[in-house]
């Protein structure tokens, strides 16, 4: 089998770009996560990590699988596994019937990563394309090149335990789409998106989620520095590290909203991609002010100016999140 | 953010390698694009970093003294805390507090040993081998 390795910005879009791409239906990776409408916000103190709580710019693991096989008909074929032996034997049959495999893995028992960019995350995505020996050649979506991974390291990575296990699942692809009707499913994916990040009546979710924060953020005890520093730059490193992470998703759907403008001919997109561009922008703005501010130890702290720059980008998506919700209403064009 | 925004500051983190992200060429085209690293997300990596590892040393410095068990020093090597922990071996953590207590974890069996080796990635040997260490220090 010949496998072309690409490249992408986040391992679940990534690994159906890649997956959909190899079987000859081609699709970029901001497609993928436009369509699965992935793009979200959400603030969860209830799930701490290492006792700061988590911050989501994005929708929870599987979402984009599951979504995009739906939206698309592609009749994915997902198998979890109580045991080693059976996960590894299911794996190396679906390599030697030359199918491309998507796993869940464990960050942290990966040996390619790099030890700095090991930790804890149970829904790593990844492409095996083939076996040699004891050794599984893998596409990894966040890596320049493909790599290889010892039989005994992929079994522990795909079997970790904790929270998200992935209990040894592997997907392989069904169909690939025919007929696809863009207009109407990129309506349906952007309106399911403009639902989710404003139109929930939850106050951790979607741009009231932003909004939240700011007020975490505004009512942080001034006298809690060395909690603080660790506090703001948590939100940074949920934003830039972790995954693609906050302005990383925001700039990748704009270019998903760009590439539907154009695919449709829809003026209104590219308008929305250039406001989801300054958005992201924006995001990056803020993670630069975060970390500023800690660096500089200053002894007035001023929380109500970070916040203040948090509830502006609540604002910019609100506006915009209205826009498409309206432009979702319009008639496709012929 | 513009291709030529994109930063380059070559982060640690990234071990030599490069991500992918999606920025707009000068006609305002998206393009995927490398970056090496970006300082501001690297003071974040390194403050959390260094967090860990200031932990890390103090339950280092504890077990040599003999008042936690080589438990809590391991944990933090494996960039766990309790409640990763927990979750990972599967022990309450009311469990991993006595275990990080050094005459309880001097008795601990071999079974229940074999679920911290897993859970952390430490050979078995060198678990129970710490046993017979803590026992020499009396």
């Amino acid at each position: 089998m010949t496998f072309t390795h690409q490249q992408s910005a986040h391992c679940e879009s990534g690994v159906m770009s890649s997956l959909l791409t190899n079987a000859g239906f081609a699709i970029s990776e901001p497609m993928v996560f436009g369509l699965s409408s992935a793009l979200a916000f959400a603030y969860l103190p209830i799930v701490k990590l290492n006792g700061m709580p988590l911050i989501a710019y994005r929708m929870p693991p599987k979402h984009i699988i599951n979504t995009l096989n739906k939206r698309l008909g592609l009749n994915i074929q997902s198998k979890r596994f109580s045991g080693v032996e059976a996960g590894q034997l299911a794996l190396d049959q679906a390599l030697a019937n030359k199918e491309a495999v998507g796993l869940q893995t464990s960050v942290f028992w990966l040996p390619y990563f790099p030890a700095e960019m090991r930790f804890h995350f149970n829904a790593h995505n990844l492409l095996v394309y083939a076996k040699e020996n004891d050794n599984y050649l893998i596409s990894d979506p966040v890596f320049e090149d493909v790599v290889q991974c010892s039989t005994d390291a992929l079994n522990k990575a795909r079997f970790a335990k904790g929270a998200l296990a992935p209990k040894g699942l592997m997907y392989t692809l069904g169909n690939t789409p025919t007929n696809v009707n863009w207009p109407k499913l990129i309506r349906q994916s952007i309106k399911a998106t403009t639902r989710i990040l404003d139109g929930l009546p939850l106050p951790w979710i979607g741009v009231r989620g932003i909004a939240h924060l700011a007020k975490k953020i505004a009512k942080l005890d001034p006298a809690a520095t060395k909690y603080n520093r660790l506090y703001l730059t948590h939100i940074v490193r949920m934003q830039e590290e972790i995954g693609t992470g906050g302005a990383g998703f925001r700039f990748m759907y704009a270019s998903f909203l760009q590439e539907a403008a154009i695919k449709l001919n829809e003026p209104v997109l590219h308008d929305a991609a250039n406001q989801m561009t300054l958005i992201g922008d924006g995001w990056r703005g803020f993670a630069s002010q975060l970390v500023q501010y800690c660096k500089a130890k200053q002894a007035k702290p001023n929380f109500a100016e970070l916040a203040a720059s948090l509830q502006q980008l609540a604002q910019q998506e609100r506006q915009l999140m209205q826009q498409l919700a309206a432009w979702c209403k319009t008639a496709a064009k012929l | 953010m513009k291709l030529d925004d994109v930063p380059q500051d070559k982060s640690s983190s990234y071990g030599g390698h490069k991500k992918l992200l999606y920025a707009t060429t000068s006609e305002g085209r998206y393009t995927g694009t490398k970056s090496s690293g970006w300082d501001t997300e690297a003071f974040a990596t390194t403050l959390a970093v260094e967090a860990l590892e200031q932990q890390a040393q103090e339950a280092y410095n504890q077990w040599q003294q003999g008042l936690l068990s080589p438990l809590p020093y391991l944990m933090y090597q494996a960039r766990l805390d309790e409640t990763g922990l927990s979750q990972i071996s599967g022990f309450w953590r009311w469990r991993l507090r006595r275990h990080f207590k050094p005459a309880h974890y001097r008795g601990l069996s071999s079974a229940i040993l074999r679920r911290y080796s897993d859970a952390l990635g430490v050979p078995l040997a060198q678990l129970k081998a710490y046993q017979s260490q803590a026992n020499q220090q009396e």
